[in-house]
């Protein structure tokens, strides 16, 4: 009897199926992934469905409002009607076109926010925990330093001192002041990595440490990257509109914070004029939420220890 | 039923345990001589299913098998063949998208499936306990080995203080730990010693089956081996059923009585011990066998089983092993073996369908009907050249 | 203290030749403890071995005998707190530049214990080869690379190999993905390949396939490999040396049938009697060993087996035992084997 040859077929042996399913395990591109990923947990559904028509509204508010923001042509303080789907403002200004068009400051500030501090974040974070020593001590130091000043009072600070704060030094206060956070965490799951075999390997190889924290490192942890970065839209979404409510923002820019700005100077609430309050208020909401539930759906999604089990009928006894 | 001689060296008396309810040494006995012929664990075509995202996964199809009392069974397979998920199931442990969805386990004739958890309490450590795989690190390390076996006790209804202590001394000393160190803490002991403990807890009300899964595996060879003759000599004087996986089959080969070959779920192979050893029936299990380089003897080439295991998670036709099987024939890809009774065995291989080796005859088409098991014997000598390989 | 060097079949290795690595009185420790206690961990003490051309060298030895720090140390990952590496004569302490380093690390590269956690998951399994081979061998180009590439993978058996460069870690079973190891090291055109437990969290029944390409790879490609494990039936079946290791020094060590055939020091005839074999009769010795090997801090001078020896004598107390040839290429650390007396502890 001859004797098998050693050699190994790459793959999943191929032993006689019924029904072939598509190619199995096979790397199908990573959007299609997304894309079933997405469907399948309500989580992310819901979130995605917000997060797209939001973007919607930012890139083509034009279309669907068309009144101007700004102009304060219009009755004061009408009531919700056919011309003016939500009414008017004390200034006489369209708050559904106000709605419409401030979604593309807020997100514009969300994304900026989210993206600059994750790289800030990512560089500090990764750097802190692959060079160690010193360096790691140096760059902790600098993190928890930003961590530990109590956050709105600073920023109501550096946002006094700038004065009339337009997008962009909103973006970047607020990413000075949030990228300590997401740079902890990062630092701690470099850690975990630290030690793993394949980076020991890049390094007998031969590699150079940017190379291996550049390449070998940061693309493993790309679901916390995403984390890191809806972390931080969401609190820019959060911060940034309390920044504008409170007054320190651009009074004449077009945005949900300013909205509410505006509503408390002319005491919205106190005289009855709930939905130029109320508007902004729920935008801002539904922003945050659609952030915090693609959040918590990537998680879910990138460890399947944290998802629903679904529990199967047990046999009773016989 | 055991394969170690009686004067076994370093067997020391046990230590006439007496305040400890319905475990004292005469009474024990007297136990074990009522029921000596009875079934302790009856499991009877269990299957259990893993719903996944993808499909439904069957981890452990159809399985059965009898442990007697006093009985020590090991369970071999490699990784994915369902070994752990049986244990689980026969334990009780299975959660979330795992569960029992046919068959049975009668423990001491009672089924065990579907009762609550309180019941299950009351059969739990007392009766049936379970030492896990990598058990040093279920200790919880923030609290002393003592205190965990207090909690244990506690939630028996053991309230006593003097009782708890007495007996976690008394487990300590059988597993061969000096009792000052129910005062240590996990990290303070030794992965053996981590082990040992754990097998001590498993022992604290001297249940009648304690299962192990893969006990040994984190330590080394040597206090491996001094593991495993430690429970043979427990099992050896306190008379409990032993049900031992692993995927170490020469580990296992000493001191097991039965040997249970499990592959892509299923029962390949089931029989005494020795005799699988001597013997493999099933290519599966000999394959096995013959991975295993020898420490003396002479030195040959070895093959391995080429290829991996298949996915659970689709449907077959015939036989799981057939893609890997050196013997494999056509009928192999479409009929599915069912377990065949072979000298006192139990093989999954359509090579043995009709009694020892008969595919050799059978596969040139004469009518399986006319094939008996009577004439079994006579094959022997057609088995011999049949089964040699280069 | 040093070994013989090997004589091997081939004209490479005479008596007198530098070997192709040598260790000398090669220690490692590392200090454990806070600033209040302040301990040595002797993870490696007064190593010296010697690894030949076209050998297989198993390293064997339970878990914190130091064979693991060994490999690292030749792998350059840690560097050694005393003692040298020579290399082909030249010694590692003296190999600063970049390409020195780079040079060392193509001749002497590693594969890793874990299959799972030694692959990068996000790239695609040809990744590893065609950096190693781009950092190694700049002189090929893009199309160069890859036709290597391909050649490594059917050498180590993972076919078809254009398939297979293309699929990603999580489709690979754990002995394919230990093949990807060795061909990412085999792309480096190395003399020494530093396996550091290759095959132990694989199955049993593929084991033997990467054992029998280790084989292939020494008689076949012409490399050496230092084979680290805690499975002396394994060690036996694919090495031509042995070398025992115990508590950070080595205890035994000749050709791999002599040693196990006629062990000399008592920690290997323990090894030895401890080995399960299925094929042989079921056989219960005098089990008096609790297997516990010590954590070496701070030890004192003294043969590290003495507690677990039933043979130890007074000296075995007091001297630490010199590795000394006993038999022709046949050396071991054991004051009781070494006063000519017949040693047989464990049976």
């Amino acid at each position: 009897m001859a004797m098998m040859p050693v050699s190994t077929e790459v793959g999943p042996s191929t032993p006689p199926v019924i029904a072939a399913p598509g190619p199995r395990g096979g790397a199908r591109p990573a959007l299609s992934r997304i894309l079933r990923a997405v469907r399948s947990n309500r989580k992310a559904t819901v979130g995605t469905v917000l997060l797209v028509i939001f973007i919607l509204l930012a890139l083509f508010p034009g279309v669907i409002a068309h009144d101007n923001p700004s102009a304060e042509i219009y009755g004061r303080s009408l009531g919700p009607s056919g011309t003016h789907l939500l009414g008017t403002t004390a200034l006489g200004q369209d708050i559904f076109a106000q709605a419409v068009w401030g979604t593309r400051q807020v997100l514009i500030i969300a994304i900026g926010v989210g993206l600059l501090s994750t790289a800030i974040a990512t560089v500090i974070g990764v750097a802190a925990a692959y060079l160690g020593g010193w360096a790691d001590g140096l760059l902790n130091l600098l993190t928890d330093v930003l961590l530990v000043i109590p956050l709105f009072p600073l920023l109501i600070v550096i946002a006094t001192y700038v004065q009339n704060a337009g997008t962009v030094v909103l973006v970047v206060v607020l990413t000075l002041t949030g990228w300590s956070y997401t740079a902890r965490q990062l630092r701690a799951q470099a850690l975990s990595l630290r030690n793993r075999d394949f980076l020991e390997a890049a390094r007998v190889r031969g590699e150079r440490s940017f190379y291996i924290i550049m390449v070998e490192i940061i693309p493993t942890m790309t679901s916390l990257l995403v984390a890191s970065f809806l972390t931080n839209a969401l609190y820019a979404v959060l911060f940034g509109s309390s920044l504008q409510f409170i007054g320190l923002g651009d009074p004449n820019s077009v945005s949900w914070g300013t909205m509410l700005y505006w509503a408390e100077n002319n005491e919205a609430l106190q005289t009855g004029q709930y939905l130029w309050t109320i508007v902004p208020g729920v935008l801002i909401l539904l922003l945050g939420a659609s952030f915090a539930l693609i959040n918590y759906a990537f998680d879910e999604i990138g460890n399947p220890a944290l998802r629903p089990v679904r529990r199967q009928r047990v046999k009773r006894a016989r | 039923m055991s394969s170690v001689p009686a004067d076994f060296p370093g067997s020391t008396a046990f230590p006439g345990s007496t305040a400890f309810p319905g475990s004292t040494v005469a009474s024990r006995a007297a136990d074990l001589a009522a029921t000596d012929s009875a079934v302790m664990l009856e499991v009877r075509d269990l299957t259990v299913t893993y719903a996944m995202e993808h499909g439904t996964v069957t981890a452990v199809d159809q399985v059965s098998l009898d442990v007697d009392s006093g009985e020590f069974v090991g369970i071999v397979g490699e990784s994915g063949c369902g070994k752990s998920t049986l244990l689980f199931a026969i334990a009780q442990l299975l959660g979330g998208p795992a569960a029992i969805t046919g068959g049975s386990v009668r423990f001491k004739g009672r089924s065990l499936v579907g009762l609550t958890d309180k019941q299950l309490a009351a059969v739990r450590w007392k009766d049936l306990s379970v030492v896990m795989q990598s058990a040093m690190n279920a200790l919880n390390p923030v609290k002393s080995i003592g205190s965990q076996f207090k909690d244990a006790m506690r939630a028996h209804g053991v309230r006593s203080p003097q009782e708890i202590a007495e007996r976690s001394a008394e487990v300590l000393k059988m597993v061969g730990i000096d009792p000052t160190h129910l005062n240590s803490y996990p990290h303070q002991l030794s992965g053996g010693m981590r082990q040992r403990s754990m097998i001590a807890m498993a022992m604290l009300f001297t249940p009648d089956l304690i299962i192990m899964d893969e006990p040994t595996s984190a330590l080394d060879v040597v206090a491996q081996r001094s593991l495993m003759v430690q429970i043979k000599e427990l099992q050896q004087q306190l008379g409990f059923a032993v049900i031992f996986v692993t995927h170490d089959m020469s580990l296992v080969s000493h001191f097991s009585d039965r040997l249970m070959v499990m592959y892509a779920g299923q029962v390949a192979e089931l029989g005494r011990t020795r005799d699988v050893f001597d013997d493999p029936l099933h290519p599966y299990s000999r394959g096995l066998l013959e991975a295993f380089p020898s420490i003396r003897g002479p030195k040959i080439r070895l093959t391995g089983i080429p290829g991996s295991p298949p996915d659970l998670s689709l449907e077959y036709h015939g036989c799981r092993f057939a893609p890997r099987c050196p013997r494999v024939m056509e009928r192999c890809q479409t009929t599915p073996p069912e377990l065949y009774r072979v000298d006192g065995r139990l093989v999954r291989c359509l090579l043995h369908e009709h009694g020892r080796d008969s595919a050799g005859i059978d596969s040139a088409g004469i009518d399986s009907a006319a094939n008996d098991t009577a004439e079994s014997e006579t094959k022997a000598e057609t088995d011999q050249d049949v089964r040699s390989e280069p | 203290m040093t070994e013989q060097a090997a004589a091997s079949p081939g004209p490479v290795t005479a008596d007198t030749a530098e070997p192709l690595l040598r260790t000398d009185a090669l220690s490692k420790h590392f200090k454990i403890g806070n600033t209040l206690s302040r301990r040595t961990l002797h993870a490696v003490d007064d190593v010296s071995l010697t690894i030949g051309e076209r050998q297989i060298v198993a390293l064997a030895g339970e878990s914190g005998s130091g064979k693991s720090t060994i490999a690292r140390l030749l792998a350059r990952i840690y560097k050694p707190t005393s003692g040298e590496i020579y290399f082909l004569g030249k010694p590692l302490s003296r190999m600063h530049s970049r390409p020195d380093r780079l040079k060392y690390a193509s001749e002497a590269p590693m594969v890793f214990q874990d299959p799972f956690a030694s692959i990068n998951p996000v790239f695609r399994i040809s990744h590893g080869v065609l950096r190693a081979l781009k950092l190694h061998r700049p002189e090929l180009s893009e199309q160069e690379r890859y036709a290597e590439a391909r050649r490594v993978f059917e050498v180590v058996g993972l076919v078809p190999a254009d398939q297979a460069l293309q699929r990603y870690p999580h489709e690979l079973s754990g002995g394919q993905r230990q093949r990807v190891g060795f061909a990412q090291a085999l792309a480096m055109r190395p003399r020494l390949i530093i396996a550091d437990e290759p095959v132990s969290m694989l199955d049993v029944s593929i084991r033997i396939g990467l054992l029998n390409l280790m084989a292939q790879l020494r008689d076949e490609q012409g490399v050496s490999i230092l084979y680290i494990t805690h499975d002396i039936a394994s060690a036996r079946y694919v090495a031509d040396r042995l070398i025992v290791m115990y508590a950070g020094q080595i205890a035994e060590a000749g050709p791999v049938e002599e040693v196990l055939a006629n062990p000399r020091h008592p920690y290997t005839q323990l090894l030895v009697s401890a080995v399960p074999d299925p094929r042989a009769q079921p056989h219960v010795g005098a089990e008096t060993d609790r297997g516990e090997p010590p954590k070496v801090i701070d030890p004192t001078p003294g043969c590290r087996f003495r507690w677990r020896c039933p043979l130890a004598i007074d000296i075995c107390q007091t001297v630490t035992p010199e590795l000394t040839q006993l038999a022709p290429d046949h050396d071991a650390a054991c004051h009781v084997a070494q006063s000519g007396a017949e040693v047989r502890a464990f049976s």
